[in-house]
């Protein structure tokens, strides 16, 4: 028995086998839920009401998809380049801090001032991406290491910045910083939910990331240099140039995801405000097969567990934790179905 | 006597594809038999089904006349059947010692059990005249000695039978001498071999008997000593084929001056004040035994290195600063040595791979975007005019045979009327079809006014295409000579490096 690499993947294998690595992995967690002495298929009814049973709880879901479409086009687009970008989690708390921070001193109208704070969220996303990419590519250091440890010293970063300078007097003690200017709020996008404008930026900063890839210079510059970066060099492709252009673009989406949470949900920065979406984008990425359409559908499934997870927690008392277990299984059954898509097995 | 060895009837299909025909071959005791066959012609497959890694779909192997079962290659082993491979399977960071007894005993044996193993194999390195230091390890061995440990791990296990695959694709021409040499001993021992290969030369000189596989069916089977290289070269790609001969023709001015040019690296000297000129209209080759300067010469003229000192011009202008994409823009083609590493992006489609290079021009992109229909329409003309057979612009490059992506490559840097071409060992590892084919489409661009240097280690390539040929030796390149004052014992002269010692005395 071997494997053999496929001449030509065929759509519909290509489309069924996330589905299939999602089934694979919800049977696996329902294995847990029942040894936790709860029926798993009621508790995954349970799930899906709690995410998408009411009007509520499906804006609830969506708000949670919003950065999580953000930082998982940002992992995809830095992963298609072979630039394996692990700080998604830290450019979104240094895009949040940033716009935070901006926006309480900023006076301006609110339709120029929003723009003016997202563009400075990505920007700080960007650069905080662009120092590793930097590095990487002078002296060969690898960035899964600095940009994973980057997150840390963010977070600590953003916890010195709320103690100290950027401290909510108003907080009763909790660690926040003061709130942007209500003008600059995103607005809702159904009237008495959390749902906000946001979700429609997600959304447009997917399409425009699946033009940049499908149709410039620059995406086919970016696939060639990812997937044969000698042959790329040979034919006259600047890999420095592509992969810090890459690096910017990733960094700005992360970053991105940052601004738009605070200027769409909380308001004001904290080191709790992340349930760890720079993280679950590099599952989202690899969910979508690093396609920008499917980082679409890959976040709204996410935030679906984890969404769900928590109603489910609440009417029969299994952890919520199990979120984190079906996503993490979701991951490892999805890396399986690339390999048996791209692969066939041959006697 | 029983023959060592028989195939009857053997037919393999992989979905559509027939990749053995019901083929049927026997292979005497002490005999080597050369199969020889085109890439793609099935050679491969029928050893894979001989050593058990495929099933046959019909058809029996009979070693010492016992049925092999199918499928199984322990019992091909066991039954004394031994494949050495064209891609080695050693494992790097292990001793010579510890290859050998991989697969056939526990690593954790015993140490009586690894003396033991260590006296078998210099026995068997003594009787066959294949030396060995059991301690080295496999990292530290040049290629030609990897490949004697790949032998040795067959033998190790008692083979009788041994197949090699295209045992001299990774070798230099007297390490392949001599182990044509060893194969000739071995046979003298008892053993019995099937070597693979495209090469003409090669199944002449090493043979006893040949068969001859095309489109996976045996069309002949030869007494070598009964044939001629003519014959085998027409019975193998089933019509006549001939290399193209260059004409003369009236050579114009120069356009590519190389003057004292050195590149170092790390304190290392890759090339040592080379210098050349090449001229409108002209090949110029350089020969040389592989490793001596011809990849550092390939990457300078490709723009992937910038020379320490020196001058390289194209048309009087300076091409060291320009790098691979300026390099293009000033007119210069290249064909690179690896067309699988740099040639081409094996993921892509064909039509991307064939604008790769001129991604960033106005006929392909506007204002960032890719003009893809055009993109497309212009890789099929590419496809037409070049011949690149089994691709349409959106086929994913990888699945083109190794000749016709090599077209591809050509087509990409050719179609532009280039006024300089690097050709970097065009024809390495090509069929005698897809090499005329190269050889036609250079010596049009020559016809057209290219000024071509030809890097290459095939001598025969060298002398039918070059006007000129310089030899490059521990990067120094020699003085030129025309081509039809070049005959082999001095390219060999050259090649060694004599030509220094003739300028010492003069």
């Amino acid at each position: 028995m071997r494997l053999e690499r496929r001449a030509h993947v065929p759509l519909h294998l290509a489309l069924t086998a996330p589905l299939a690595a999602v089934a694979v992995a919800l049977c696996l967690a329902g294995g847990l839920i029942a040894a936790a002495g709860v029926n798993p298929l009621s508790a995954y009814v349970e799930m899906l009401t709690g995410a998408l049973g009411s009007r509520r709880s499906v804006t609830e879901m969506l708000t949670r998809a919003t950065p999580l479409i953000l930082t998982g086009l940002a992992a995809a687009v830095a992963f298609r380049a072979r630039l394996w970008n692990i700080g998604g989690e830290g450019q979104f708390f240094i895009g949040a801090l940033v716009t935070a921070w901006i926006g309480h001193a900023l006076a301006v109208p609110g339709p120029i001032g929003i723009p003016i704070l997202m563009a400075a969220g990505m920007a700080a996303g960007a650069l905080l991406l662009a120092v590793p990419a930097y590095f990487r590519l002078r002296f060969s250091v690898d960035e899964v290491v600095t940009t994973l440890l980057l997150n840390f010293i963010v977070i600590l970063f953003v916890g010195m910045m709320v103690e100290g300078p950027l401290r909510d007097p108003m907080a009763f003690g909790w660690p926040s910083s003061v709130p942007v200017d209500g003008d600059f709020r995103l607005p809702d996008l159904v009237p008495r939910t959390r749902l906000h404008i946001g979700f429609l930026f997600a959304l447009a900063a997917a399409t425009i990331v699946w033009v940049i890839l499908a149709r410039t210079v620059f995406g086919a510059e970016t696939r060639a240099a990812g997937l044969n970066a000698q042959a790329a060099t040979f034919a006259g492709i600047s890999l420095p140039r592509t992969l810090m252009g890459v690096a910017l673009l990733s960094g700005a989406l992360a970053g991105l995801a940052g601004a738009v949470e605070v200027l769409g949900v909380t308001a004001a920065v904290t080191t709790t405000m992340s349930p760890g979406f720079g993280y679950a984008g590099i599952v989202v990425a690899m969910l979508a097969a690093l396609h920008p359409a499917g980082v679409v559908a890959a976040a709204i499934f996410v935030a679906t567990v984890f969404v769900g997870a928590d109603a489910m927690s609440r009417a029969t008392g299994v952890p919520s934790f199990i979120a984190d277990v079906i996503v993490a299984m979701c991951l490892l059954t999805m890396l399986v179905a690339l390999m048996v898509t791209t692969y066939r097995v041959r006697r | 006597m029983t023959p060592a060895l028989e195939l009857n009837g053997i037919t393999k299909r992989f979905g559509a594809l027939t990749a053995n025909d019901n083929v049927t071959l026997s292979l005497a005791q002490g005999e080597i038999l050369a199969l020889l066959g085109e890439n793609g012609a099935g050679k491969t497959t029928l050893m894979n089904i001989l050593f058990g890694h495929y099933a046959a779909d019909q058809g029996t192997v009979r070693v010492f006349g016992q049925d092999l079962p199918p499928g199984q290659p322990r019992a091909a082993i066991d039954a004394g059947v031994g494949m050495v491979h064209q891609h080695f399977t050693l494992a790097g960071n292990l001793t010579v010692l510890d290859n050998v007894m991989l697969g056939s005993e526990s690593l954790l044996s015993l140490r009586s059990a690894r003396a033991a193993a260590r006296q078998k194999l210099l026995q068997i390195a003594e009787r066959f005249g294949l030396p060995v230091s059991p301690d080295a390890r496999v990292n530290q061995l040049s290629v030609g000695e990897r490949q004697r440990v790949e032998i040795l791990k067959a033998l190790y296990r008692d083979a009788r039978i041994l197949i090699l695959d295209e045992p001299t694709a990774v070798l230099a021409r007297p390490e392949a001498q001599r182990l044509f040499e060893t194969l000739r001993e071995m046979t003298r021992e008892g053993l019995s071999l099937i070597f693979i290969s495209h090469k003409l030369h090669e199944v002449m000189a090493a043979s006893d008997r040949v068969a001859v596989l095309r489109a996976g069916q045996l069309v002949a089977e030869r007494e070598t000593s009964r044939t001629t290289p003519d014959e085998l070269a027409e019975l193998m790609v089933g019509r006549k084929v001939a290399r193209p001969t260059r004409q003369d023709h009236q050579i114009g001015s120069p356009v590519v001056i190389a003057n004292k040019v050195r590149v170092e690296d790390k304190g290392e000297t890759h090339l040592d004040e080379v210098s050349f000129t090449v001229r409108e209209g002209e090949v110029l080759g350089i020969v040389g035994v592989s490793g001596n300067g011809q990849a550092a010469l390939g990457a300078l003229l490709s723009g992937l290195v910038t020379p320490t000192s020196g001058s390289l011009t194209l048309a009087g202008q300076d091409l060291t600063p320009l790098g691979p994409r300026g390099m293009i823009r000033a007119g210069a083609a290249r064909v690179p040595e690896d067309r699988h590493a740099e040639g081409a992006v094996g993921e892509l489609a064909v039509w991307e791979n064939a604008v790769l290079e001129r991604l960033r021009t106005p006929a392909f992109s506007s204002h960032g975007f890719v003009r893809k229909a055009t993109c497309k329409s212009y890789t099929a003309d590419l496809i037409e005019r070049f011949d690149i057979r089994g691709a349409t612009p959106d086929t994913r490059t990888r699945l083109l045979s190794g000749g016709n992506m090599q077209k591809l490559i050509l087509g990409r840097c050719l179609s532009t009327g280039p006024k300089f071409v690097l050709a970097n060992q065009p024809t390495r590892g090509l069929d005698e079809g897809a090499i005329a084919a190269v050889h036609a489409e250079l010596l049009d661009a020559r016809a057209k006014g290219a000024a071509i240097l030809l890097i290459s280690e095939e001598l025969e390539e060298a002398v039918a295409l070059s006007d000129r040929i310089q030899a490059i030796v521990k990067g120094r390149l020699s003085d030129p000579v025309a081509a039809e004052d070049a005959d082999a014992r001095k390219l060999g002269l050259m090649m060694a490096g004599v030509w220094e010692e003739d300028a010492d005395a003069a």
